[in-house]
């Protein structure tokens, strides 16, 4: 029996994130003059799912104690070039869906590299990196646009309606999960990331592979900020390089990891706990819609609603008997 | 015996870190089948010599062979690779993963790319077993552990590592009695099965029971090795100093009778289920000796003392005066004049990059302040006067405090609240780890400290320290005082009864009678 203790206290985090997404989630439908319906939950998914691979991708890098502050620049990089090549027949779309994922890897791969072996603080390297990668956006997206020959086809399905109303969006999150996030989590190269996250002296010690973690992490943050990045293209069947757009997804992801119960020191956390924090963000700006108020509440909602979490997360420390438990 | 060619052979291998020679021309052969115990002060190459061994550190030079072929190891994994592993005294566990994750860490079992967690779980309780550490759940999280625990769960990661030799860095530091004992069972089990075992500690009893030969290192050179039992024990710590070994503790002086209200006074303390009732008084020039088996409550005694627990109900008098202390600010204040000597002093006791000398200042700095500003000139000279006083060895008082070694570590620590003048020192273990040299001389400064007139709260898991500098030892039992010795009724036999719980009969069969018993 105590097994499941174990298991609960792990999660305690991601079911904290799933609690406080259903409540906003509840508050907003029940509010909406259309109610629970597929058309709703279809627009509520295309948000989310957008910011929710953004916060997967930023969970990556933050499990190993780092901050990845390009995330949203390769997500609106990744965007322009797909306007640019995800084109023409169904067969040369799905090759550009493929060059706009080895993009996002490429992205990512650069950053871990110039973190492991240029030795530079994340938080530098990133924002470095990230206005390169802002840079090339522009240039390739002067204005938003979208190649002629764009293949709308691809971008319906995947922003459609299966039976039953389930949006596809979210069947493909759900796909990234399992295909991208659970193999990590009970990968060796998942238990390095971590480690290192956790105690990187300890991890080295351990003879743990810490240049391949890293190196793993950044780099499938690049791949789930292009999956993104994509998602934006089949959405808005166009590119733009926003740097407005970029920097707050880059921003929100961070707000999204913190309410999904991920450490920002590292070694504690998981993705899946960063989605639900993703979808319980966006939720907070549809709130502010159904209930009719002036969008400039919105920025100020969001960071009470960000604040109010993030004391829920923190209220056992008020059970803290011993002060230098606060600090560990 | 010497007939066996050694699993292990260390020829001539130096290492030099700026101008300072860790190791010179060293050299150390290592058998199967036996425990190997290499002793030395601090800074003698104990530390590095490992370090070697285990892949941390590369050699300038100098050749190490394995059974015969030799060798070289980049980093940790590649010596793992080889069969040697390492247990190290600064702790190699991941504090948010689980025990079984963290007892797999270097090679998890695998099915299908991904690791398998049944294969995992089987591995962690069998070693956790081995290792004399049934009780510990397989996924509790590290960080939850007390640190005895971590310990036996360090040990488990190593055996399930399956070395040939196995090093053990000052393993059995932070255990308690009865964990020894299990660890010495396990160790000798894994010599009978032809393990070579590597021996580093301080506490020359637990060398005598489970070393086959010992080498000493000074200076970084092995100056000798001779079979366990063929010197006696001033002659090792001799060779080990280099310098004539009279008393390791200076005479106590006797405890001071006097009508003034005590120093400090604690009336029935408690805290959560961990603290509970404990009453205790310290005059100024007493060494009062906190024992027992770690873990009794003693930490927490001085954590509520030093007020940075919160919840403590009963009263604290100071002077005779009822004072309320509720965080290390006010414990340092003038009023109460408390210093905490911290267990952990890579956490609690120092700021690791930052240099020397602002570690030193940092508790005192109040009083080189004058409006805000630090007067420079004010602090340089009490830092002088420090450094001086504790002859901490350091090339200069402006390297990270983190470079020097862990007995210069600890004398930094114990400056830096010296240079407040307190006048109530709570000390919580503060010789693990360190050399018998830096030992003695903390003790030598106990001394005068006490002849002073500060009151001192000493809390030591070596009983001789116990013995040889208190006036009076509370033995503490499940967060109570279960015994409180004086004077000549502190032997070693009356802090392992007492702190075992049990009468003085039951454990004299077992237990060797204490010298001045």
């Amino acid at each position: 029996m105590s097994d499941w203790r174990y298991r609960l206290a792990e999660q305690r985090g991601t079911l904290l994130a799933i609690a406080i997404f259903l409540v906003m989630f509840v508050i907003y439908v029940s509010n909406h003059p259309a109610g629970f319906t597929a058309n709703v939950v279809q627009t509520a998914a295309n948000k989310g799912v957008l910011l929710a691979l953004v916060a997967m991708a930023q969970t990556l890098v933050v499990l190993t104690a780092g901050i990845d502050l390009s995330v949203g620049m390769v997500f609106t990089l990744t965007n322009c070039i797909g306007s640019y090549i995800v084109t023409g027949s169904m067969g040369t779309a799905l090759l550009g869906v493929l060059g706009v994922l080895v993009t996002g890897l490429m992205c990512g791969a650069l950053n871990g590299l110039i973190v492991i072996y240029g030795r530079l603080q994340p938080i530098v390297t990133t924002i470095a990196t990230g206005s390169i990668y802002y840079g090339i956006a522009l240039w390739l997206r002067p204005q938003p646009g979208s190649d002629d020959n764009f293949n709308s086809d691809i971008a319906d399905l995947m922003t459609s309606q299966l039976p039953g109303g389930i949006p596809m969006s979210l069947v493909a999150l759900l796909m990234v999960v399992l295909v991208v996030w659970l193999p990590f989590r009970r990968s060796a190269v998942g238990r390095a990331v971590y480690a290192v996250g956790s105690s990187e002296v300890a991890a080295y010690m351990s003879g743990v592979p810490i240049r391949r973690a890293k190196f793993v992490a950044y780099t499938l943050s690049g791949l789930l900020s292009a999956m993104g990045g994509l998602y934006v293209t089949f959405i808005t069947y166009s590119g733009e390089a926003s740097f407005a757009g970029g920097g707050s997804y880059t921003l929100f992801s961070i707000a999204a990891v913190v309410l999904g119960g991920v450490s920002l020191f590292g070694g504690v956390g998981s993705a899946v706990g960063a989605i639900f924090g993703a979808l319980a963000f966006r939720t907070i700006g549809d709130l502010i819609f159904v209930f009719d108020l002036e969008a400039l509440w919105q920025e100020l909602f969001q960071g009470v609603v960000l604040l109010l979490a993030v004391c829920i997360g923190a209220a056992r420390l008020f059970q803290v008997r011993n002060r230098l438990d606060l600090f560990s | 015996m010497d007939v066996a060619v050694p699993l292990f052979r260390m020829e001539g291998v130096s290492k030099r870190y700026g101008g300072v020679r860790a190791l010179e021309e060293a050299e150390l052969n290592v058998h199967r089948g036996r425990v190997h115990a290499i002793l030395g002060e601090n800074g003698a190459g104990k530390s590095t010599l490992i370090k070697v061994m285990a892949g941390v550190v590369a050699p300038d030079k100098g050749r190490m062979t394995l059974e015969g072929q030799e060798v070289s190891f980049p980093d940790p994994a590649s010596a793992n690779n080889a069969g040697i592993v390492c247990i190290f005294q600064e702790l190699s566990l991941i504090p948010d993963l689980s025990v079984a994750d963290n007892i797999v860490i270097s090679n998890p079992p695998k099915r299908f790319g991904m690791i398998d967690r049944r294969a995992q779980r089987r591995i962690a309780e069998e070693a956790l077993a081995r290792a004399g550490g049934a009780d510990i759940h397989p996924m509790a999280p590290v960080k939850e552990l007390p640190l005895s625990r971590r310990q036996i769960v360090e040990i488990a990661k190593a055996l399930a590592r399956r070395p040939r030799i196995l090093i053990l860095d000052e393993a059995t530091s932070a255990l308690t009695a009865a964990d020894v004992v299990k660890v010495f069972a396990v160790l000798k089990r894994l010599r009978a099965e032809g393990l070579a075992l590597l021996y580093i500690s301080h506490r020359m009893h637990e060398i005598a029971e489970i070393a086959d030969e010992c080498t000493v290192f000074r200076n970084g050179r092995n100056v000798a090795t001779y079979l366990t039992g063929t010197k006696t024990d001033n002659e090792v710590v001799e060779m080990m100093i280099g310098r004539e070994y009279s008393h390791v503790f200076p005479p106590k002086s006797p405890a001071v009778r006097s009508d003034k209200p005590p120093m400090l006074e604690v009336r029935n303390l408690s805290w959560m289920q961990r603290l509970r009732d404990i009453s205790l008084t310290a005059r100024a020039g007493e060494v009062v000796g906190l024992g027992g088996l770690d873990g009794q409550g003693q930490r927490e005694l001085l954590l509520a003392l030093f007020g940075v627990l919160k919840g403590v109900s009963g009263e604290v008098l100071i002077d005779g005066k009822p004072t309320v202390i509720g965080s290390p600010r006010m414990a340092k204040s003038r009023t109460a004049g408390m210093a905490l000597i911290p267990e952990d002093r890579k956490t609690e006791g120092l700021m690791l990059p930052m240099p020397v000398r602002d570690n030193l200042s940092f508790a005192a700095l109040d009083r080189f302040c004058h409006g805000g500003i630090i007067d420079r000139t004010a602090e340089r000279k009490a830092i002088d006067e420090m450094i001086k006083l504790l002859s901490i060895r350091s090339d200069g008082v402006d390297v990270p405090v983190g470079s020097l070694s862990g007995g210069n570590q600890q004398k930094v620590v114990i400056a830096k609240w010296l240079m407040m003048t307190p006048r109530i020192i709570l000390l919580n273990d503060p010789t693990r780890g360190i050399d018998v040299g830096t030992k003695q001389e903390i003790y030598q400064l106990l001394h005068r400290l006490a002849d002073s007139g500060a009151a001192i709260i000493f809390y030591s898991t070596d009983y001789d320290e116990l013995i040889g500098c208190c006036n009076r030892v509370l033995v503490l039992y499940d967060g109570a005082v279960k015994r409180t010795l004086v004077e000549d009724e502190i032997t070693e036999r009356a802090l392992i009864a007492s702190a075992l719980n049990i009468a003085v009969e039951q454990v004299e069969a077992g237990i060797k009678p204490a010298i001045n018993a």
